[in-house]
């Protein structure tokens, strides 16, 4: 009942996948121009994308590939993909590498026996969010935590070894004027002159595949420390703990293409090899590293495909910024409390749509609260960003329809030139600009621009919360039920629009507007 | 997390404005805390008599822990931000906030902070805290609600001495007298202070319990969430508080000779927010400034004062040199000049002494910070004494380069904001 696509098509096509986008028009900054569209077939198309596409490229703003044969079109985007491994090469190159032993170190077969990793374990707490922290470090007074000293440390390491790419310290940065506070970092330093890949944007879920990079390729000296949960319920570091493949470890690495100081990923049980797709493990197990860093201006990112992800094995991203994200800052309604106490409220005042999540009786419900909601959108084909901030405190979810729009075409040239690929970073207000004229020129309009053509429109963005809201109560009357198992939220079908909210259980539905429970 | 030494603490409130302060600030009526930024964990370190009756804790509770032990699951984490950023930005805020009482019962107050700048210093010393309950609550579009509360303000400052209180008290009370027990002593509080005008006649006791009932019924029902707006009187009574607790101390600190004052005045070698961020790291460290003739120490952490027995008035403005003695190996100190040149990373073993002229073997890393313009700021020197273990087991060179880290992350955002210089 989703995805119709667009409505009264003007190119006389199905759209069958397309959800993020549903028929709802728009203004444009610039009018939107049938000749372009006839120039994109014909001409080169352009690089636009990534952190590191040469600006002058030439060509069109936007390029538009069909898949012919069958109904169904797939929308593609080029872009050079932000290269976040010195062992990320072009496709062509890693085929010729494998095969075993290939003497570099990755974290493969080849080489994994014998390797030796810090290991830093966590303890699992049940109890409320509000009162985890045991440090209390939600604020900048407190002392800093062991695992934030570990991070740093390491990641400062990893620089006087000469790992980065560029030293983005040096890159000049700013909050820019204006009651949002968007911030702005000027990066021009980083050209790749590299040839553009295409990304698929119309499939959020894709299967992994092994002959693309992923991160089972990086070096170990990329690699900070294991994280995983205590066996014991203790807190431990081990400086030198062996990779034990059966244990399926999760690790951090750096980001060899930092946008700040500390830019981490946090990879989820890294030889499992899974796509870039959320399961509710995954997700409490980055809650738990914003948790333990016990720092609100570390903040932990996700982009699904088609949400600006560039590498399909699943992962979080994180930095430090000790400045406020305009996002946080961005007033809130609030729209519902689930019956395990989730707060959901809805960002208002901002120029992107979202939803944020608080509370919750215990952890697990407020992880599973947006995993829920997350694997929803998945399911759905809706392409999505996530903010874990305030230590782990409040989730901030947002689905997003840029890629789509760029892929038909739809994005102005002007916006298009600016290289801004609106992921979960850039819609928190943090933008990366590698044009000198763009960072002169930043203004707190211009950012709201960009980002606005990022949001889903009112109307959909209400379809699609009231569709979340659905999930995320089926899968608490899913719990109550005693037929099903474990982690009914991890292979469930997509669902369907129609039916009750209430499967049988009361969500605690306290205040808060009304229409968020209009259902189709 | 070990409070801070109560020395320390009340050297904080004494050396600025004297104990005699103290006295008059305990004849203001308002609520209100005074907090030190600059003491590790930002302590409170005077908590006015209204406070504590607001609060329900005692002054040994209070002074030395910090302001989020009042906040507890409801409070608005946005809300706490603001605060924070405010705190970082060594500027003012006023802000509607949902704490905690001792007994563990929820209010909503009117919080009210304005920084205090030391003359000399160019930088924050203190921030004044004021907090004002908000009875009358404003909300949107609840049914029956608002109503009781708009009834219950109403009542509370012109009828609950009146004995027409008792046809108020037909809205039935829900619970059993233990919780009424529970509730009286908060609701009492705010009676004393807020409600009852003062040419009132007390309440008989029926009155009394029909007016807490009443109370009860307003507490428990009420769900504490949304925004809870204050009125202007409400406003003025924050805005009247701040400037009471203000001309005190400026008038004391005149006695002292250290001067503060409301707005910042001249330059600071670092600003607050940077040292706010800079004194969570419990290591030793310096900054310096090599943009300043003979590269002076710029800020010295906790921890490197300890080490080398100096106070902080003895190192700041002074090269490093100091540190070195007679059996230093020069050419340890030629490469740490060279790196500084070359504006480049190095670690160093090198022989230094204490104020008591006692030496010990430092190893020393030094690296270059730079701020958000990308040019370098400061460089930063952390000092591990050999032979001292990490209880993390973290190796001595792993936990210098946190420190680095850690300052690099700082220097950088504080540097961003356009309004911070």
């Amino acid at each position: 009942m989703i995805g119709k696509g667009k409505v009264g098509c003007q190119r006389g096509r199905q759209v069958a996948d397309i959800t993020a986008i549903h028929g709802v028009t728009r203004p444009l900054i610039h009018v939107r121009s049938v000749r372009r569209k006839l120039d994109i077939i014909q001409s080169n198309p352009s690089a636009h994308g990534g952190r590191g596409a040469l600006p002058s490229e030439g060509g069109s703003p936007s390029d538009l590939l069909f898949l012919a044969g069958g109904e169904r079109m797939m929308l593609r985007i080029k872009r050079v993909p932000t290269v976040v491994s010195n062992y990320q090469k072009d496709e062509g190159e890693d085929a010729a590498r494998r095969g075993g032993g290939c003497g570099r170190n990755c974290l493969q077969k080849c080489c994994i026996p014998g390797a030796k990793l810090p290991l830093y374990t966590f303890k699992r707490a049940e109890e409320i969010p509000g009162d985890k922290c045991v440090l209390e470090h939600d604020d900048n007074q407190a002392p800093v935590a062991f695992l934030d000293s570990l991070l740093l440390g390491q990641w400062e390491d990893r620089m006087q070894r000469g790992l980065f790419r560029y030293d983005v310290t040096a890159c000049e940065t700013k909050v820019i004027p204006g009651r949002c506070g968007f911030m702005a970092q000027l990066n021009e330093g980083r050209h790749l002159k590299k040839r553009p890949t295409e990304f698929r944007v119309d499939k959020v879920l894709q299967p992994f595949d092994g002959n693309k990079f992923n991160f089972t390729k990086v070096g170990q000296e990329e690699v900070l420390f294991q994280f995983d949960a205590s066996e014991d319920g203790e807190v431990q570091f081990f400086p030198d703990a062996p990779v034990d493949a059966d244990s399926s470890p999760s690790v951090v690495a750096i980001n060899v293409s930092p946008i700040e100081y500390g830019h981490v990923l946090l990879i989820p049980r890294i030889l499992e090899c899974l796509p870039q797709r959320i399961d509710r493990e995954s997700f409490l197990l980055a809650l738990y590293m914003a948790i333990e860093a016990g720092n609100p201006y570390f903040r932990l990112g996700y982009n699904s495909l088609g949400a600006f992800a560039t590498i399909n094995h699943l992962h979080f991203q994180a930095y430090y910024l000790a400045v406020p994200f305009p996002i946080e800052k961005a007033p809130t309604r609030k729209v519902t409390t689930l019956g395990d106490g989730v707060k959901i409220s809805e960002l208002f005042d901002y120029p992107v749509r979202g939803l944020v999540f608080e509370g919750g009786n215990t952890l697990q419900d407020l992880s599973n609260a947006v995993s829920d909601a997350c694997i929803f959108l998945q399911d759905n084909n809706i392409p999505h960003n996530v903010l874990i901030a305030d230590c782990g405190k409040r989730i901030f979810l947002l689905p997003q329809c840029y890629a789509e729009k760029q892929a038909l075409g739809e994005v102005s040239s002007e916006l298009l030139d600016t290289q801004v690929n609106p992921a979960v970073w850039e819609i928190s207000g943090h933008m990366v600009l590698k044009r000198k004229k763009d960072y002169e020129e930043a203004s707190e309009e211009n950012a709201w621009r960009l980002l606005a053509e990022v949001s889903l429109s009112e109307e959909r963005f209400e379809e699609v919360k009231a569709l979340i809201f659905e999930a995320c109560s089926y899968t608490l009357s899913e719990k109550e039920d005693e037929h099903l198992t474990q982690g009914a939220g991890d292979d469930k079908p997509p669902l369907e629009g129609t039916g009750s909210i209430n499967k049988g259980r009361n969500c605690n539905m306290v205040s808060g507007t009304q229409e968020c429970l209009v259902l189709q | 997390m070990e409070p801070p030494q109560l020395g320390l603490i009340e050297q904080s409130f004494n050396s600025r404005y004297s104990n005699w302060a103290r006295e008059a600030l305990d004849e203001l009526p308002d609520n209100f805390t005074i907090t030190d930024p600059c003491i590790s964990g930002h302590p409170i370190v005077f908590a006015s008599r209204g406070f504590l009756k607001m609060s329900g804790y005692s002054r040994d509770q209070v002074v030395g822990r910090n302001g989020r032990m009042f906040q507890g699951p409801n409070t608005c984490r946005r809300s706490v931000m603001e605060i924070r950023e405010a705190i970082r930005e060594e500027r003012g805020v006023e802000i509607s906030l949902l704490n905690y009482r001792k007994d563990g019962t929820p209010f909503w107050m009117l919080f009210r902070m304005a920084p205090v700048f030391g003359k000399d210093e160019g930088r924050v010393i203190h921030f004044v805290a004021v907090q004002v309950p908000i009875l009358r609550r404003r909300q949107r579009r609840r049914n029956g609600e608002g109503l009781c509360g708009e009834i219950l303000s109403n009542s509370c400052r012109r009828e609950v001495c009146s004995s027409s209180s008792v046809e108020l008290a037909g809205v039935s009370a829900a619970d059993s007298d233990c919780r009424v027990q529970a509730m009286e002593g908060s609701v009492w509080q705010h009676v004393d202070n807020y409600v009852f005008p003062k040419d009132c006649k007390p309440l008989d006791g029926f009155q009394l319990i029909s007016f807490l009932q009443f109370a009860l019924v307003l507490f428990t029902s009420l769900e504490i969430e949304e925004k809870c707006e204050a009125s202007d009187t409400e406003k003025q009574l924050a805005a009247t508080a701040i400037s009471n607790v203000l001309s005190v101390l400026t008038h004391y600190s005149e006695s002292t000779g250290r001067l503060v004052c409301e707005k910042r005045f001249g330059p600071s070698l670092v600003s607050s927010s940077l040292h706010i961020s800079l004194g969570r790291i419990k290591q030793s460290f310096v900054l310096v400034d090599p943009h300043l003739p003979d590269i002076p120490i710029v800020y010295a952490s906790d921890a490197f004062l300890r080490m080398t027995g100096y106070a902080r008035n003895e190192v700041l403005g002074q090269n490093c040199r100091f540190l070195t003695g007679v059996d230093t190996d020069p050419s340890a100190l030629h490469q740490i000049k060279q790196s500084i040149q070359a504006q480049q990373a190095c670690s160093v073993r090198i022989l230094h002494y204490r104020k008591d002229k006692s030496s010990f073997w430092n190893l020393l890393h030094i690296s270059p910070v730079r701020n958000a313009t990308g040019k370098i700021a400061y460089f930063v020197g952390v000092q591990i004494e050999e032979g001292s273990v990490d209880r993390h087991g973290l190796s001595p060179e792993m936990r210098q380069l946190s420190v680095v880290g850690s300052i690099k992350v700082a220097v950088r955002s504080s540097s961003m904001s356009y309004s911070i210089h």
